[in-house]
């Protein structure tokens, strides 16, 4: 398993991403967290692994196996979200101008380097 | 819900529909009951305030002896269920939060939308705490009150 706050610091150099959290899935409680100033990373945190969990029974409830990955996307921006095996979810913050491809990239090699 | 403060009853309500508590209790830190929701039994509700006032007590004591002047909040973690235990102060005094939940919730959640919760009572208390000079011959007419309000009986 790789350093997850050089992850996440890699993830940051992404055009237009605002920040990274890395949370246990279980509880919803920040493991590693590399975010800009304004963005609350408890509040994302705690929200994201709730639907992701959510999200997880609703894939399987339909015979989808394992979400791979979320975007959520809103009128200012994404939430960028992957689980990393069944413990641990990656959360991205990005803004507008973000590069939501590369983005997603990303975080699928780094959530591979962190299960 | 129940509760024996109407003015707690909003926050309250935010905080369990936001964050999918099974139980929540608010006691004062002596252990008298303010609201609940989910218990069924007054026994029940009785017990738990008096075991989470003892816990806060003790955990404080604790704090003390490590040089903190209190802990902020405590978890215990089940298998299925777990419970949150927090302290914080309101217009009223010090208050005590319990809340139980399962794999519906995280500590996360809980802890966030308690966090919340702490505000919007604050918020939302009355500006002047009614004048109650504690008398012994209205001491079980009042208890009997809160056990309506928290009950319906």
């Amino acid at each position: 398993m790789s350093n997850p706050v050089e992850l996440l610091e890699r993830l940051s150099t992404v055009r237009g991403l605002r920040g990274s959290v890395l949370v246990s899935a279980a509880d919803g409680l920040i493991v590693a967290e590399s975010l800009m100033t304004g963005v609350d990373g408890r509040a994302v945190a705690a929200l994201a692994a709730s639907l992701m969990n959510r999200l997880r029974r609703a894939t399987e409830c339909a015979g989808r196996k394992e979400p791979v990955f979320l975007q959520l996307q809103a009128q200012s921006g994404s939430v960028l979200a992957t689980p990393c095996g069944a413990e641990l979810v990656l959360v991205a913050v990005a803004g507008p101008d973000a590069n939501v491809g590369l983005a997603r990239l990303e975080m699928l090699e780094a959530a591979g380097r962190l299960v | 819900m129940r509760s024996v403060e109407p003015w707690v009853t909003e926050p309250l309500e935010r905080f369990l529909a936001e964050s999918s508590a099974r139980l929540t209790l608010l006691m004062t830190s002596a252990g008298q009951v303010i609201a609940q929701h989910g218990f069924t039994r007054s026994v029940d509700v009785m017990t738990a305030a008096a075991l989470g006032a003892a816990i806060m007590a003790s955990t404080g004591e604790i704090a003390k002896l490590v040089g903190e002047r209190s802990f902020l909040s405590l978890v215990h973690q089940g298998a299925r269920q777990h419970v949150y235990l927090a302290g914080f102060d309101t217009p009223r005094g010090r208050w005590i939060g319990l809340v139980v939940f399962d794999a519906e919730s995280t500590v996360g959640l809980v802890q966030l939308f308690f966090d919340r919760l702490i505000s919007d009572l604050a918020a939302a208390a009355p500006r002047q705490a009614p004048e109650q000079q504690v008398l012994p011959e209205n001491f079980e007419r009042e208890l009997n009150a809160s056990l309506r309000a928290l009950f319906g009986r």
